[in-house]
């Protein structure tokens, strides 16, 4: 009965596992193979690589920009998943709204719009003038400045649905048995609601900073060549100079980088203990 | 009666309004210390609301509350030092039980030895030892609830709130916890606020219980005083159960009223309660135990006093039986007792009373 069951089962899961093995796996796993393909030897590619100091500068850019971004967009989301949690009716579809809004705009058009706002005789330059706060146009555009500000107001609404998420899920009368007891707001706040929101902090975080090392779009158009991540420099690699094994070999570093630096985080985090399951 | 030695808490027209809706009339309430008060009404009654006043968790609209000598109408909840246990219990899911329970020692910065001990004491207290280590979410329903009213009283709170705290029990399980917090009271002999709508409860646990009703008190006094003289005929219908007919009211003289009840087609004498007047609402209260059956004798000796009735209901409910009883003029009543099993459906009866167990009571309307 069980061996019957079993080949239901995998009957039922065929035509998904085969496509994915057949458009996704395979061509991944042979695209992956490509890294050890160079001419000069198997892993030839990879010494390039460690002693490019181009290479090691695009990959230290690529994780400090992802972490900033995550920072900034955790400061930005948790004020207003706050709201989210407390606010009803008319300002909470509002508010919900505006968080998902964005979403339904290709990140194309909202890459171009920033390119139209932020340079040099944009609005917000203007704007900046106007108010005295600078005499001359400042650079937003082309730099890190620019790659943040893009990325930020992209990847926004990927913190803030998490982050309500977990707050909505916290019984207000927590915060009244913590103020009953005698605690003042700060303490109810780091004690009491922090702990019980940072579930949801832990998933927007991953997600926005697996997304930013991943971003192709908003950094190519919106970094110029200052501000080179790593997708960008593998696309270089192949349209620019026709080097896949190169390609190939940077992917799989920035894919073992990312998986080892998820399993610390799951670790230190302690996501999977159940620690702050409601 | 617990024994109480001064106020613990007064509250002086305290009011609470929400736009045009008045959840809670101005209210004067004065509460002993070591007192076990119970809040009884039905939802939406104002008992909520007074208790969420008396925790500092909503703003009055008007009124005062003391706790002691301390006016604390205008303290944050955190400076009162009131212990609640909600009904949800609201214990902290990320922490263990004794850190729920060191919780308020924390914040008022009592040293880290003693609040290991008063800890301790409060787990022994509710028969929690062994379990300090342990995650809120791991315990059983009564268990939390205990946690909760551990993490209430570990804080030594002036005055103990409880808001539906057996609502989420099953029902052998809250007549057994029902016990322990009596008990539990004669053991710590903090003054308490109970709110609940189960009158059983009430009965069982409280020196006295305010009966709420339409965002005001509507009588207070002890269990027995509120079940032999209830002020009204919410209280009469509230408090056990009562058959109440109309009465008009002819006169009232010498705690004695006249009344007419059309439901028995008979005029009666019977005491009554401070607000009966001529010509007001009333109702008579029968009593379902109050109300006697005697075989229809026919000619026999009480048949001009008593009534005539038909059964049209038996239950049997053990040590006693109910009947459901419609009188000649269609009336719908209740009588309870150890008496008349013989009796069955469909028999004539004659119905008679002791005049000195009824009561005229005003009529507050359903």
């Amino acid at each position: 009965m069980s061996g019957r069951r079993r080949l239901e089962v995998l009957t039922l899961l065929a035509p998904a596992l085969i496509l994915t093995l057949v458009v996704f796996v395979l061509p991944l796993m042979r695209f992956m193979a490509l890294a050890f393909t160079a001419p000069d030897g198997a892993f030839a590619t990879f010494a390039t690589l460690a002693e490019s100091p181009v290479y090691r500068r695009v990959m230290l850019n690529s994780f400090v920009i992802a972490a900033v971004v995550t920072a900034i967009t955790a400061a930005l989301a948790w004020p207003l998943a706050y709201m989210l949690a407390r606010v009803r009716g008319v300002w909470f579809t509002l508010m919900i709204y505006g968080v998902l809004f964005p979403l339904w705009i290709s990140i194309l058009v909202r890459t171009y719009s920033w390119m139209l706002l932020l340079e040099r005789n944009g609005p917000v330059n203007r704007a900046i003038q106007a108010a005295g706060l600078s005499d001359t146009p400042l650079p937003l555009l082309f730099n890190h400045t620019g790659v943040l500000i893009g990325m930020v107001h992209v990847l926004l609404p990927y913190m803030v649905l998490p982050l309500y998420g977990a707050m909505r899920a916290i019984d207000p009368r927590l915060m009244q048995a913590s103020d009953g007891l005698g605690a003042g707001l700060w303490q109810s706040f780091r004690r009491i609601w922090l702990p019980l929101s940072l579930p949801g902090l832990a998933g927007g975080a991953t997600f926005v900073f697996l997304l930013s090392l991943g971003f192709y779009i908003t950094p190519a158009l919106l970094g110029g060549k200052t501000s080179i991540m790593l997708p960008t420099l593998i696309v270089a690699f192949i349209t620019e100079q026709f080097n896949w094994p190169m390609a190939a070999a940077a992917s799989i570093t920035l894919l073992a980088a990312v998986t080892a630096l998820m399993l610390v985080a799951t670790r230190f985090l302690k996501l999977d203990r159940g620690m702050f399951a409601r | 009666m617990t024994e109480t030695t001064g106020l613990a808490l007064g509250l002086r027209a305290l009011t609470k309004r929400y736009g045009p809706v008045t959840a809670l009339e101005p209210t004067d309430l004065d509460i002993g210390a070591g007192e076990f008060l119970t809040l009884l009404g039905p939802s939406g009654s104002g008992k909520t609301t007074l208790l969420n006043l008396i925790a500092g968790y909503t703003e009055p609209s008007g009124g005062t509350i003391r706790i002691g000598a301390r006016d604390v109408t205008r303290t944050p909840a955190r400076h009162r030092n009131i212990g609640m246990v909600f009904q949800s219990y609201a214990l902290f899911p990320h922490m263990t039980v004794a850190q729920n329970l060191a919780y308020g020692l924390e914040a008022r910065r009592v040293p880290k030895a003693e609040i290991a001990r008063r800890v301790e004491a409060a787990l022994a207290l509710m028969q929690l030892e062994g379990y300090g280590n342990r995650g809120v979410q791991q315990m059983s329903g009564g268990q939390q609830q205990r946690v909760a009213v551990a993490r209430a009283l570990v804080i030594e709170p002036d005055v103990l709130l409880m808001d539906e705290p057996l609502g989420a029990l099953d029902r052998q399980l809250r007549r057994q916890v029902q016990v322990e917090l009596r008990r539990l009271h004669l053991k710590h002999g903090r003054t308490t606020i109970y709110v609940t709508h189960d009158q059983e409860e009430a009965l069982v646990l409280s020196d006295r219980i305010a009966v709420m009703g339409k965002g005001r008190i509507q009588q207070l006094g002890s269990a027995a005083e509120l079940y032999a003289r209830p002020a009204n005929s919410f209280i009469a219908g509230f408090i056990g159960e009562s058959n109440l007919p109309e009465a008009r009211v002819t006169s009232v003289a010498g705690g004695m009223a006249l009344a007419d009840i059309p439901a028995l087609g008979l005029s009666i004498e019977a005491p009554v309660v401070p607000g009966v007047a001529p010509g007001a609402p009333a109702r008579l209260m029968i009593r379902p135990e109050h109300l006697r059956l005697l075989p229809d004798a026919g000619e026999g000796q009480d048949a001009g006093e008593g009534i005539g009735a038909r059964i049209i209901e038996v239950i049997y409910l053990g040590e006693l039986t109910q009947f459901g009883l419609e009188t000649s003029r269609g009336a719908f009543l209740v009588a309870r007792g150890m008496e008349g099993r013989g009796l069955r459906q469909g028999d004539t009866v004659r119905l008679g009373w002791s005049p000195r167990d009824v009561l005229i009571v005003p009529d507050t309307g359903p």
